[in-house]
């Protein structure tokens, strides 16, 4: 259990696990050993976070959190000296170009870009569009050509918004990303976001008269591995899949899992064909499957999942984890850690076999991400 | 005659502690108004208006004591002498 809330470690080696709450964002922090962990926060007291970074390329130890007030809106603040102190922006640094006729209701998602351009960073947001900040997330732009896309009209909103939730970067190829909307389906752009193709092909839309149209599906989560990028999971509303090519086409992967919906996914830092996911009941019952607290993990690509149980409880565990509530750090081996809609923080040490409770009362758990500081 | 805008005190931050905003310039309706705090104090426009000009959802704003809602929204006509109050509505986390 988690020791009183006061400043975190910054020791090299350490581990930051940010936490995006309904209420506020919180800064858990561990040396290496991940045993013991302190609590800080909440930052932003009242308003929700669902997405938090953190980037130490470029030298910095920058921290960076999505922000929703529920009078003065959303916007992106920067830390960096671990949530000591936040700057600004004072004014809302992601905006809607005038024309576009839109305005931001919630920061969704933060990514840094790839290694070699250590200023650039992705942020998704509701409505959906994607921005790019080019200084270290100062100060970003929409991109156009998902901005002006001629599917945009037809996107239509999921239960929680009409949200650009996931990114994912190509490391090998600048030109090429990915994201996912709900309820909008999976693009990839192949020349560095001027245009971007719906790649859906196998995955459902259980929702929709057609249930294999080119675009409107539900995504929920998309994840891949650095050292395989092509090879992307996928977590659907209703649909479990696995595309050995990009999202050019998909192939179901449900194999034995108690429940193919649930939102929240993630891959193993070290592995490519190890990933991890929360199955639910179902989409009008929203807890996980069978009331028992399990990670489902694959070590396979999907060919089989396990459940990863011992330390989480099997019995009357009406929880519910979002989809980016689910993260790894990238130590060896790899640490797992999950935040549960009742505010419960879980944490493996040992790459799920086994987990531990590192904090129980926090407000609902919107977002986790968990960072190895390397910087003193 | 000059237009008081008194702003909640979440807002008084981005105002350099200042709960009053007096507008001198011509005013005939909200939007003229706010937009007038908003030269003056950007980041509190930001926080009241969307980037589309809109008043947020969750933001109130009073001439005397009529709510503009109620009105004829930010289009709604400013007395000379009014007293403009940014509230924000009972809600929230």
């Amino acid at each position: 259990m988690a020791g009183p809330r006061s400043k975190p470690r910054f020791a090299g080696g350490g581990v930051l696990v940010l936490v995006g709450t309904m209420k506020g964002a919180f800064i858990i922090s561990s040396d290496g050993s991940r045993k013991r962990w302190k609590v800080d926060g909440p930052h932003f007291p009242g308003e929700s976070v669902y997405a938090v970074a953190y980037d130490e390329r470029g030298g910095r130890s920058r921290t960076l959190v999505g922000t929703r007030s529920f009078h003065w809106g959303s916007t992106i603040r920067l830390s960096d000296d671990f949530g000591k102190t936040w700057t600004g922006p004072e004014r809302q640094s992601v905006r809607f170009p005038e024309a576009s006729g839109l305005s931001l209701v919630q920061v969704w998602q933060i990514t840094p870009g790839l290694i070699d351009e250590p200023d650039v960073l992705w942020c998704g947001v509701e409505p959906a569009a994607l921005f790019r900040s080019g200084d270290a997330g100062e100060s970003w732009e929409a991109v156009d050509g998902l901005l002006s896309h001629p599917h945009r009209p037809q996107w239509m909103p999921g239960g929680g918004g009409l949200a650009l939730h996931t990114i994912v970067i190509d490391p090998r190829d600048r030109r090429r990303m990915a994201i996912a909307i709900s309820s909008g389906g999976f693009y990839r752009t192949d020349d560095g976001g001027q245009s971007w193709r719906p790649r859906n092909i196998g995955v459902r839309a259980v929702f929709l008269p057609n249930k294999q149209p080119e675009f409107g599906q539900c995504v929920h989560k998309v994840v891949h591995h650095a050292a395989r990028p092509e090879r992307l999971f996928l977590q659907n509303h209703w649909g479990l899949y696995r595309s050995d090519d990009w999202g050019d086409s998909w192939q179901d992967v449900a194999n034995g899992v108690p429940s193919d919906f649930g939102f929240a996914m993630e891959m193993h830092p070290h592995d490519p064909e190890t990933v991890y996911i929360v199955p639910l009941q179902s989409d009008a019952f929203r807890v996980v499957a069978e009331a028992k607290l399990r990670v489902f993990r694959t070590e396979d690509a999907g060919r089989s999942w396990k459940p990863l149980t011992r330390g989480l409880p099997q019995v009357n565990a009406f929880e519910s984890v979002l989809r980016d509530g689910l993260t790894a750090d990238t130590l060896d081996p790899a640490g797992l850690y999950f935040g549960t809609r009742s505010g419960k923080l879980f944490a493996s040490s040992d790459q799920g076999e086994s987990w531990k409770e590192i904090a129980d009362a926090l407000p609902p758990i919107c977002c986790v991400k968990a960072a190895v500081v390397h910087a003193a | 005659m000059a237009i008081s805008v008194v702003l909640p005190h979440a807002l008084t931050p981005y105002s350099r502690g200042s709960g009053t905003v007096v507008v001198e310039e011509p005013c005939s309706t909200v939007a003229d108004a706010l937009n007038a705090v908003g030269s003056r104090w950007p980041a509190v426009s930001d926080r009241v208006l969307t980037e589309q000009g809109e008043l947020r959802q969750h933001v109130n704003v009073f001439v005397g004591e009529e709510s503009i809602r109620f009105m004829e929204g930010l289009a709604t006509i400013v007395p000379d002498g009014a007293m403009i109050t940014i509230v924000p509505a009972v809600s929230g986390g």
